[in-house]
């Protein structure tokens, strides 16, 4: 149990390691350094001389060797100095603010979806086997699985402007959008969730629920099942109690996998149904080359995005005990 | 050919022969009584054509392959298809929602002119279709100059009115007056073609990576393993949304277009490279590999003679199924406007101009790329599934 613990830790620092590398390279990749780009938006105001600009170089490190700007980028980083917005003038952490935890949220609400959906139909696919209800409910996975989450976002904004007129985008009502935390703000907001988390949820239900219907298949045949069977337990008892506990596990392992494949998602479907979270936020820093505000957003998800494997693999450790007592 | 399709009942109902007759051509492994003397085929059918077999029994897959074939005959033939150019503006004609085709007056399919006011109140657009004139649409008309094949010159188009290259808006047009028809033609040429691309990089890198990390095996197998489980735990699109971002905006289209390729074959390779590795560690212990082994075959003619026909057609399955990814991916950035740019015409260009709600209410019809990307998508996961199946004897 501790070792797997400490191994899942392990790839998740290094996971995080190798994001925060990749970010750090991508604010690197426009052409010019971040004074320049600086001194370039600074000029359209007012003069900037060449001193000041050589100061600011000096200021921020930019003469030192690329592996010591890294070194002490990731050092402001971990104690929380972003960097600055050009494009909004601000520090980049006021910036996020609040569209992080949203992030997250909506991250998280989609991954539930998945759960509360997959499981039960998965069960029913498998155990109903070449039913009416499985053949559907695989029709259905299948066309899941090819609708990348954006388009469904665009049909499905379509059809509710056109056909229910209401106000549909968005994760807040008029009446909420500036007023304080609230039991009738929170309220609105899980109101507005389901969509959005519809819509990132459809195409790992699909996955998820193939893999339970597998993997609960192959576990059926299995003569500790028919045994069982033959000893006259009941069904309902036999299936959920032994079967449905063994498949758990590459449920939720694909689950996990599947999370990445979530945060990917909300970013666009966040900017088609204009969600407040970071995804249109990161779409309009990297259009206008942002890169600090860029960056940090890209290596937030992606520490997000390990945080949340991990969980889910603590889960998927407390579900299966062949994983907890292997050593 | 022919005789080939004649003969298939016997063979399927024979277990599948093992893999050590994939390697060399197959001596006569079923019983020699039950097939005819006249039909020697049935005898010796090779791996390739039990899969063939196997694959035409999967209906779905084999009209999916059908409608893969169409896609790139669409690519091929855009321009041909096409009946206006989908790069001329018209500001008069901007928005015009979709006219159809009519059938049919004096054995000629016909249209109805559209002519176009500005609503003196609102300012906007509006069409009014006249009904008492008919405009004949025919076939192999003269249009716009195009190169067929980047070779032929000529200005030959399937249909469309002769002398008019604005009659028509099957689809149609944009905000800036562009047929939208004729641009999703040359969008299915440039996703296709930039799918293709992108998967034959990918195709590459994976087989190469693959093939070190199995055959190898050791502290290298464990190594690329490590890269890859990192590699897909991290989320995919913020971090190609940043190096797509990069790309200097003063490339030209075609430099974007390979910058483009060249990222999303990033995103192919993992799982390619998982197949073959896969593959490679399955086969490496088996008899007749060791055999080879003994008899003094090089490492080289293991892999190539003995190894790589077992699983070209695992390769070419999840090659297949790789294709729905870079579709997918270089028609959401290109819809972010982050992947290609305008004048460039894909799906995700022209879904751009189908972002807002006002914009979706008021000409739904923008959003029509979305059909062709489902489709694609669809008729190439069917495609890959029934080519996997097919490929793999024991499933």
């Amino acid at each position: 149990m501790l070792r797997f613990t400490v191994r899942r830790l392990g790839i998740g620092l290094i996971t995080i390691w190798v994001i925060s590398v990749l970010t750090f390279v991508i604010i690197q990749l426009p052409p010019g350094d971040f004074v320049s780009t600086y001194v370039q938006r600074l000029q359209r105001t007012g003069g900037v001389n060449a001193e000041t600009a050589e100061r600011l170089r000096v200021a921020y490190g930019l003469d030192q060797p690329l592996f010591v700007q890294y070194v002490k980028w990731m050092d402001q980083v971990v104690h929380g100095d972003y960097g600055m917005s050009f494009d909004w003038n601000k520090p980049v952490g006021e910036v996020i603010g609040e569209r992080l935890p949203l992030t997250l949220v909506l991250s998280v609400a989609a991954t539930i979806f998945i759960t509360v959906v997959a499981l039960p139909i998965g069960i029913l696919s498998a155990v109903r086997r070449y039913s009416y209800a499985d053949h559907f409910f695989t029709f259905m996975g299948t066309i899941g699985l090819a609708v990348p989450e954006f388009l469904l976002a665009l049909v499905l904004l379509y059809v509710s402007a056109r056909y229910l007129g209401t106000n549909v985008g968005g994760l807040f009502s008029p009446d909420y959008q500036d007023a304080a935390w609230s039991g009738g703000k929170v309220l609105d907001l899980l109101k507005h969730l389901l969509l959005p988390a519809f819509i990132l949820a459809v195409g790992g239900t699909a996955e998820v629920i193939r893999v339970m219907r597998a993997n609960l298949l192959d576990e059926l045949r299995k003569p500790y099942v028919v045994t069982a069977r033959a000893k006259g337990l009941p069904e309902r008892r036999l299936v959920a109690k032994y079967p449905v506990r063994v498949a758990l596990n590459p449920f939720a392992s694909s689950l996990g996998n599947y999370i990445p494949r979530i945060v990917s998602g909300a970013v666009i479907v966040s900017l088609v149904l204009n969600l407040p979270t970071v995804g249109p936020l990161l779409v309009s820093s990297l259009v206008s080359q942002d890169m600090f505000l860029a960056g940090t957003i890209i290596l937030l998800l992606g520490v997000m995005t390990v945080l949340l494997t991990l969980v889910s693999d603590i889960v998927l450790m407390l579900l299966d005990p062949r994983i907890r007592y292997r050593d | 050919m022919t005789d080939e399709i004649t003969v298939d009942h016997p063979v399927h109902d024979h277990p599948p022969v093992g893999d050590d007759d994939a390697v060399a051509p197959v001596h006569g492994h079923g019983d020699p009584a039950a097939a005819p003397p006249e039909t020697p085929s049935v005898a010796v059918a090779t791996q390739r054509r039990l899969m063939w077999w196997r694959f035409r029994k999967h209906h779905l897959a084999v009209f999916s392959g059908i409608v893969v074939i169409l896609f790139y005959l669409v690519v091929i033939f855009a321009d041909f298809l096409a009946y206006a150019d989908p790069y001329a503006t018209d500001a008069e004609r901007s928005l015009i929602p979709p006219q159809p085709i009519r059938c049919c007056e004096a054995w000629h399919p016909y249209v109805y002119p559209v002519t176009g006011s500005r609503d003196p109140v609102t300012f906007e657009r509006v069409y009014q279709v006249d009904t008492s004139q008919k405009i004949p649409v025919s076939f192999f008309v003269h249009g716009y100059d195009y190169k067929l094949f980047g070779v032929f010159h000529t200005d030959i188009h399937l249909f469309g009115v002769e002398g008019s290259d604005d009659a028509l808006s099957i689809l149609g047009t944009d905000p800036l007056g562009r047929d939208v028809y004729s641009r999703l033609l040359l969008a299915t040429r440039t996703s296709l073609t930039i799918g293709l691309v992108g998967v034959a990089l990918g195709l590459v890198f994976g087989v190469i990576m693959g093939g070190i990390s199995g055959f190898f095996g050791g502290w290298v197998d464990t190594w690329i393993q490590r890269v890859i489980e990192v590699l897909n735990s991290i989320p995919t699109i913020p971090l190609w949304l940043g190096i797509a971002a990069a790309i200097p905006k003063t490339w030209s289209v075609t430099q974007v277009f390979f910058a483009f390729s060249i990222i999303i074959s990033f995103i192919a390779w993992t799982d390619l490279a998982r197949v073959v590795r896969g593959r490679i560690l399955q086969v490496r212990r088996e008899d007749f590999i060791v055999a080879a082994e003994l008899a003094g075959s090089r490492p080289r003619r293991i892999i190539f003679v003995h190894m790589v026909p077992l699983f070209t057609s695992h390769i070419i399955a999840a090659t297949t199924l790789a294709f729905p990814a870079m579709i997918i991916f270089e028609t959401a950035l290109s819809f972010l406007g982050l992947g290609l740019r305008p004048p460039a015409i894909s799906w995700g260009v022209m879904l751009q101009q189908a972002q807002n709600v006002e914009a979706l209410v008021l000409s739904p019809w923008l959003m029509v790329p979305v059909i062709p990307v489902i489709v694609v998508i669809l008729a190439f996961n069917f495609l890959g599934d029934g080519l996997r199946d097919a490929a793999d004897p024991y499933d």
